[in-house]
C-alpha cells in the first residue's frame, strides 16, 4: 500500500482576544500532529468532544488554515503536493480528490436547492459536465446512494435524515473522489440507519476504490468499520494503531478508558467493570504540564507530571503510543473476557 | 372518503406535490395562516394600486382650486337615489351645496343639500393625461358631467382643492419615497453588512462601531439639520430624491445589522462550508447559497422598516423641512391641519393621518406575519 496523504508536525490554535484590555490567550487545539492514510485503508480518528478530531479533520480538508506543519497529498506514486501551502485557487482541482461527509444532515444541505442541483453544484463549479452527461452522472450517483430518479426535484425537507446523509454522500462521491472525510457521518442517525449508511460507506469504497478517515466517538462505529484508529486527547495523537490490536490490547490508558465506556449489551458480563473515570478533560487552554492525560490517568507516576511521552512503536509492532508505560502497563482491551460464555451452571 | 383517497391516488402523486413545495411556496402557506396578516397584505396592496393609479382614480387635478368652494365639507358618494314614492333606483351621483352664514363667526359656511343631485358619471371622459407618466388616457373613474358643478367627496381644502384627488397623489409621493428609501437601504445595507459580515475582521468592528455611532443621534434633529441644508431653489423632484437619500442614510443602518447578522449565522452553516470545500468562489457562495436562504428575512426586515420611512417622511414634512409646497404628500396634506381652528371648522382635513394610521398598522402587521412565515424556527 501506498500513502495517500500524510499529517506531518500539524499544529493549530486559536488566539482568544480577551476583549477590548484583556490579555489575549492562546488555545492550542491541535499539537504536533502526525499521521499518515494509506491508499485504501479506513482510518479511524476517534477521541471525546473537544480532543481536536473535527479541528484535524477540517485543517487536513483545509477547511481552516494550520498553524504549523504541512499536509501532504499523493495522488500517485512519486506525485506530491503540499496542500497546506497552496491558495484557493491552486487548491480548487485537488478539491475534487478530497471531499467531506458532514455530521448534521439537516445542515449541510441547503434547504434552497433541489436535491438534483445539490449534487450537481460540485460538477458545475468544476465545469466537468453539462446538459445530458451531467444529468446522467447525478441522477446515476443518486441511484446509488439509494435515492430514486423521482426525488431528485424535492428539497431537503422532503426527505428523512438518513436519506439527507445519503444525498450528503452522493455529493461527496459525485466527483470521484480519493479520499472521503467523513466527520462523524452517522452520529446524527438512529442505530438502525446508522448500520445502514455504514454499509453503504463500505460498498462505495469497495466500488469506487475510496480512502476514508472516520472521525467518530462511537467505538462501535469504529470497530466495524476502520482498519487502523488514531486516538486522539487533547489535541495530541495518544493511540495510533490497528483496530484488531487497538481493540485486543490498547496500550495507551485513556484508550483502555474509552473502551472501558463502550455499552455491553450483555447485563451478565456487565458486572465486574470499574466504572471509574476520574475527572473532567482539562481546558484547552490550561493544559497540564508533562503527559496530557495525567490528570485522569489511573497509573500516573511522578514522571508522567514531568516528561512529555512522544507518540513511538510498542516493541516493534504496527502499535504506535504515546505513554511511557506503553510496554509494562497490562491495559485490559474490549475482547478480554472473550465470546459470551453460556451459562452452565445455573 | 379518507379510504377512497387513499386507494384512488397513485403512489406517483405525493411526489408530484413534494415537488412543487419550494421554500416560497412553504413560507406563503405558513403566511396564509396569519389572518391579520393576509388582510394587511391586501390593504398595502389596494394603497400601493392606488398610488400607481393615481392619475386616474384621482378626479380632480390635485392642484385645481377653486376659489368658490374653500373648505366645503364632504359630499359623499351616494350609489342610490330614493324617490318621492320610497321607491329606488341606482343613481351614483352626489349632493350640492347651499350657502348660509354663520352669524356668530360672520362667515359663509356649506351645508350639503339633499335636494340637489349631481349625477357622477363612471368612466367619464377627461382632459388627456398620461397613466404612471406613460400611459396616454383620456378617461378617469369618476367626474360629474356638468364642468362647473362641485364634486368634493371628502370635502375641499382652504383653496378649494379636491382632498380626495390630493390624497391620492399624495399616496403616491408618500407609499413610493417609502419604498424608495428602503431600497436604497437595503442597497446599502446589503452591500456594507454583508461585507462585514463575511468577511468579519476590522471591517465588521469599523462598520458596527459607525452604525452605532449613526443610531445613537437623535434622528429628527439630524434629518432636520440635512434638510435645511437643502438649496431652496432645488426643483421638486431634485427635493424628492434629497429627502429620499436623507432618510436612507439611517434606514441602512438597521439593514445592514440585520443582513450582517444572516452572513455570520450562514458563515459557519454545513452547507456554506460544503460549498466552500466544492471550491466554489466568494460570489458564487454568496449569490447561490447564502442571499436566497436569508432573502425572505431580509424582506421581511425591509417591510418593517417601510413605515418608519413614511412616518419619517410625514414627519418632516409636516414641519415644513421635507417636501414644500407644489408637491403632494401625506405630510404636506398634514400641514393644512396644524392649526385648530382648521380642525374645529374642516376636520376632514385629518384624512392623510386616518391613511397614514391605517398603511402603518397594515405595513406592521403584514412585515411581522412575513417574518414568521419567514422563521422555520420561530413557530
Amino acid at each position: 500500500m501506498s500513502t495517500l496523504l500524510s499529517v506531518e508536525n500539524l499544529s493549530k490554535h486559536y488566539t482568544l482576544s480577551g476583549g477590548l484590555f484583556g490579555a489575549e490567550r492562546r488555545l492550542d487545539a491541535l499539537t504536533d500532529i502526525n499521521l499518515t492514510v494509506e491508499a485504501g485503508e479506513t482510518l479511524a480518528i476517534v477521541g471525546e468532544s473537544g480532543c481536536g478530531k473535527t479541528t484535524l479533520g477540517r485543517c487536513i480538508i483545509q477547511a481552516q488554515p494550520a498553524s504549523a506543519g504541512k499536509v501532504v497529498y499523493r495522488p500517485k506514486a512519486g506525485g506530491e503536493v503540499e496542500l497546506s501551502a497552496l491558495n484557493k485557487r491552486q487548491i480548487k482541482p485537488w478539491r475534487q480528490d478530497i471531499r467531506m461527509i458532514f455530521q448534521d444532515p439537516m445542515s449541510s444541505l441547503n434547504p434552497n436547492m433541489r436535491v438534483f442541483d445539490i449534487v450537481a453544484e460540485p460538477l458545475r463549479i468544476h465545469k466537468i459536465c453539462k446538459g445530458r452527461e451531467l444529468e446522467d452522472r447525478v441522477i446515476g450517483t443518486l441511484a446509488k446512494v439509494g435515492i430514486p430518479a423521482e426525488a431528485v426535484g424535492r428539497y431537503p425537507h422532503a426527505f428523512s435524515g438518513g436519506q439527507r446523509q445519503r444525498i450528503g454522500i452522493a455529493r461527496a462521491l459525485v466527483l470521484d473522489p480519493k479520499l472521503v472525510i467523513a466527520d462523524e457521518a452517522v452520529s446524527a442517525l438512529d442505530v438502525s440507519i446508522q448500520a445502514q449508511v455504514l454499509n453503504l460507506l463500505e460498498d462505495l469504497k469497495s466500488e469506487f476504490g475510496l480512502t476514508y478517515i472516520f472521525i467518530s466517538h462511537d467505538l462501535g462505529v469504529v470497530n466495524y468499520i476502520a482498519d487502523r484508529v488514531v486516538v486522539m486527547y487533547l489535541g495530541h495523537v495518544v493511540e495510533n494503531a490497528p483496530t484488531e490490536m487497538l481493540f485486543e490490547r490498547p496500550r495507551h490508558p485513556y484508550t483502555e478508558l474509552l473502551l472501558e465506556a463502550l455499552p455491553i449489551a450483555d447485563p451478565l458480563r456487565r458486572k465486574g467493570r470499574k466504572a471509574e473515570v476520574r475527572g473532567e478533560i482539562p481546558y484547552l487552554g490550561n493544559r497540564p504540564q508533562g503527559c496530557p492525560f495525567h490528570t485522569r490517568c489511573r497509573y500516573a507516576q511522578d514522571v508522567c507530571r514531568a516528561e512529555k511521552p512522544a507518540l513511538r512503536r510498542v516493541n516493534g509492532t504496527a502499535q504506535e503510543a504515546a505513554c511511557l508505560f506503553a510496554e509494562e502497563l497490562e491495559l485490559k482491551g474490549a475482547y478480554e473476557d472473550g465470546p459470551v460464555k453460556v451459562l452452565h451452571e445455573a | 372518503m379518507a379510504v377512497e383517497t387513499m386507494t384512488d391516488i397513485p403512489v406517483a402523486a405525493p411526489t408530484t406535490r413534494a415537488r412543487r413545495e419550494s421554500q416560497t411556496a412553504l413560507m406563503w402557506r405558513r403566511f396564509k395562516r396569519h389572518k391579520l396578516a393576509l388582510v394587511s397584505l391586501w390593504i398595502v396592496a389596494l394603497f400601493y394600486l392606488v398610488a400607481i393609479l393615481a392619475e386616474f382614480l384621482a378626479p380632480h387635478d390635485p392642484g385645481a382650486y377653486s376659489a368658490r368652494y374653500t373648505y366645503a365639507p364632504p359630499q359623499g358618494l351616494q350609489l342610490f337615489s330614493t324617490d318621492e314614492n320610497g321607491g329606488w333606483r341606482f343613481f351614483p351621483h352626489v349632493n350640492g351645496y347651499s350657502t348660509e352664514v354663520d352669524r356668530q363667526a360672520m362667515r359663509r359656511i356649506f351645508v350639503v343639500d339633499p335636494e340637489i343631485e349631481i349625477p357622477v358619471q363612471f368612466f367619464a371622459p377627461s382632459d388627456p393625461y398620461l397613466l404612471a407618466g406613460f400611459i396616454p388616457m383620456s378617461v378617469k373613474l369618476m367626474g360629474v358631467s356638468e364642468a362647473r358643478a362641485p364634486f368634493y367627496i371628502l370635502g375641499a381644502d382652504r383653496l378649494g382643492r379636491d382632498l380626495l384627488s390630493r390624497l391620492i397623489h399624495g399616496t403616491r409621493i408618500s407609499l413610493s419615497i417609502g419604498l424608495a428609501g428602503v431600497t436604497l437601504s437595503l442597497f446599502f445595507g446589503i452591500i456594507i453588512g454583508g461585507f462585514a459580515g463575511y468577511y468579519g475582521g476590522w471591517f465588521d468592528s469599523a462598520v458596527m462601531r459607525v452604525i452605532e455611532f449613526i443610531r445613537s443621534m437623535p434622528t429628527i434633529p439630524l434629518w432636520l439639520g440635512l434638510a435645511a441644508a437643502m438649496p431652496k431653489d432645488w426643483t421638486a423632484l431634485q427635493t424628492y430624491f434629497a429627502i429620499t437619500i436623507i432618510l436612507s442614510l439611517i434606514g441602512w443602518t438597521e439593514l445592514a445589522r440585520v443582513v450582517r447578522g444572516r452572513f455570520l449565522s450562514l458563515r459557519t452553516e454545513d452547507f456554506v462550508t460544503a460549498a466552500q470545500l466544492d471550491g466554489a468562489s466568494d460570489w458564487r457562495i454568496i449569490t447561490r447559497h447564502m442571499v436566497p436562504s436569508f432573502m425572505s428575512h431580509i424582506i421581511a426586515a425591509a417591510t418593517l422598516a417601510i413605515p418608519g420611512m413614511i412616518l419619517a417622511e410625514t414627519a418632516l414634512s409636516f414641519l415644513g423641512l421635507g417636501l414644500q409646497a407644489p408637491i403632494v404628500s401625506w405630510g404636506t396634506l398634514l400641514q393644512d391641519a396644524q392649526n385648530i381652528r382648521t380642525l374645529a371648522s374642516a376636520p376632514w382635513l385629518l384624512a392623510p393621518g386616518v391613511c397614514v394610521v391605517i398603511i402603518i398598522l397594515s405595513m406592521n402587521f403584514f412585515g411581522d406575519g412575513l417574518r414568521d412565515a419567514a422563521d422555520p424556527h420561530g413557530r
